[in-house]
């Protein structure tokens, strides 16, 4: 009995060590340790008006309601923000297939920054709204830039991607969702 | 010596204030309500760095949280209310203190666990030590020890 108790340190250190040694295996493999669940899924977003773009037209911002009648996704993105360029391509793709409403927030920048970047890179949005202040960001829980969130026909958000959307991500997460959200499930 | 080391310590101190991640055009003119939203600050995490308050951090989010802060001490929340805000949002994570709740726990109560565990671990080992001193008979003396102290017994003297 005295004998095996000498081996209880031994167990902890074990098991600690499985556990980290798994955490740094998923980091290896690419997963982001600072990825944090979002709080907001399955509740309905904070109502919010934004202006739209200089340029974009009139009546081309974005609000809450906006989001309401049909599944739709919206993006956050900024001009500074590096991911959002190795992004980019994969939203011009969305827009020409045209499965869903894609609409962005431009954040933390002056509305005119964005424009400019939208005018330079592409423009794959339907409605964009400008929040210079990152007010709207709070609402929406977020962590980084870019992230994309899969907003469901009542307004509640059901998804959140953090990081750059990819093909397999669409793949595998979002569009099987929207057509769940679409069956009405 | 010492004067060169009183005026480095006063040039540090002196630079201090430039360390502040809160800018001027943030800051609320009512110096109460700045000190209590500084307070609050100093509580909530910054997402982004993760292991900086807001009022530490330079990241934009970070700004935006100040910011929000104040919009709602200025709207009249209680420091608890705003806080309350953005664990709404953000969940218990963007606390730097967080609550003591069912799902913290093991982060409260784990290190004292671990603290009993040694203490009772400890005390059961010095305790069972000393038990085996007391009460350990001395092995019986050979035949030839026995020999060899009766004969430094009868010459008075080590042979």
């Amino acid at each position: 009995m005295t004998r095996l108790a000498y081996l209880i340190p031994m167990a902890i250190f074990a098991i600690l060590a499985a556990f980290f040694i798994v955490r740094l295996e998923d980091v290896k493999r690419g997963e982001d340790p600072k990825k944090l669940d979002s709080v907001l899924i399955d509740k309905a977003i904070t109502p919010f008006d934004l202006p739209p773009l200089p340029g974009r037209g009139e009546a081309t911002g974005l609000s809450s309601e906006n989001l309401k009648g049909e599944v739709t996704l919206v993006n956050f993105f900024g001009s500074w923000c590096v991911t959002c360029k190795l992004e980019h391509p994969f939203l011009m793709r969305l827009k020409e297939l045209k499965l869903v409403p894609l609409h962005g927030i431009d954040f933390n920048e002056p509305a005119e920054k964005g424009m400019i970047w939208l005018a330079q890179g592409g423009d794959p949005y339907d409605r964009v709204g400008s929040d210079p202040n990152g007010r709207v960001v709070l609402d929406f829980g977020l962590t980084g830039a870019p992230e994309t969130y899969l907003v469901d026909q009542q307004g509640v958000i059901r998804y959140r991607h953090q990081g750059a959307m990819t093909q397999e991500v669409w793949d595998a997460e979002i569009w099987p969702l929207i057509v769940r959200l679409r069956e009405g499930k | 010596m010492r004067t060169i080391f009183a005026t480095l310590l006063v040039c540090s101190l002196a630079f201090v204030p430039l360390a502040l991640a809160v800018q001027p055009d943030e800051m609320l003119a009512d110096p109460a309500l700045e000190a209590r939203a500084r307070e609050v600050s100093q509580d909530l995490r910054c997402v982004v760095c993760q292991n900086q308050s807001i009022d530490d951090s330079d990241a934009e989010l970070a700004r935006s949280m100040r910011l929000l802060v104040r919009e709602r001490l200025t709207a009249g929340d209680s420091n608890d209310q705003v806080v309350q805000y953005l664990v709404d949002r953000y969940g218990d994570f963007v606390r730097l203190n967080p609550p003591f709740k069912a799902t913290t726990l093991v982060l409260w109560l784990g290190p004292l666990a671990f603290a009993v565990i040694a203490l009772l671990a400890g005390v059961t080992i010095f305790r069972r030590r000393a038990h085996a001193s007391k009460n350990a008979a001395p092995a019986p003396l050979t035949e030839d020890e026995r020999r060899h102290i009766n004969a430094m017994l009868k010459d008075g003297d080590a042979p």
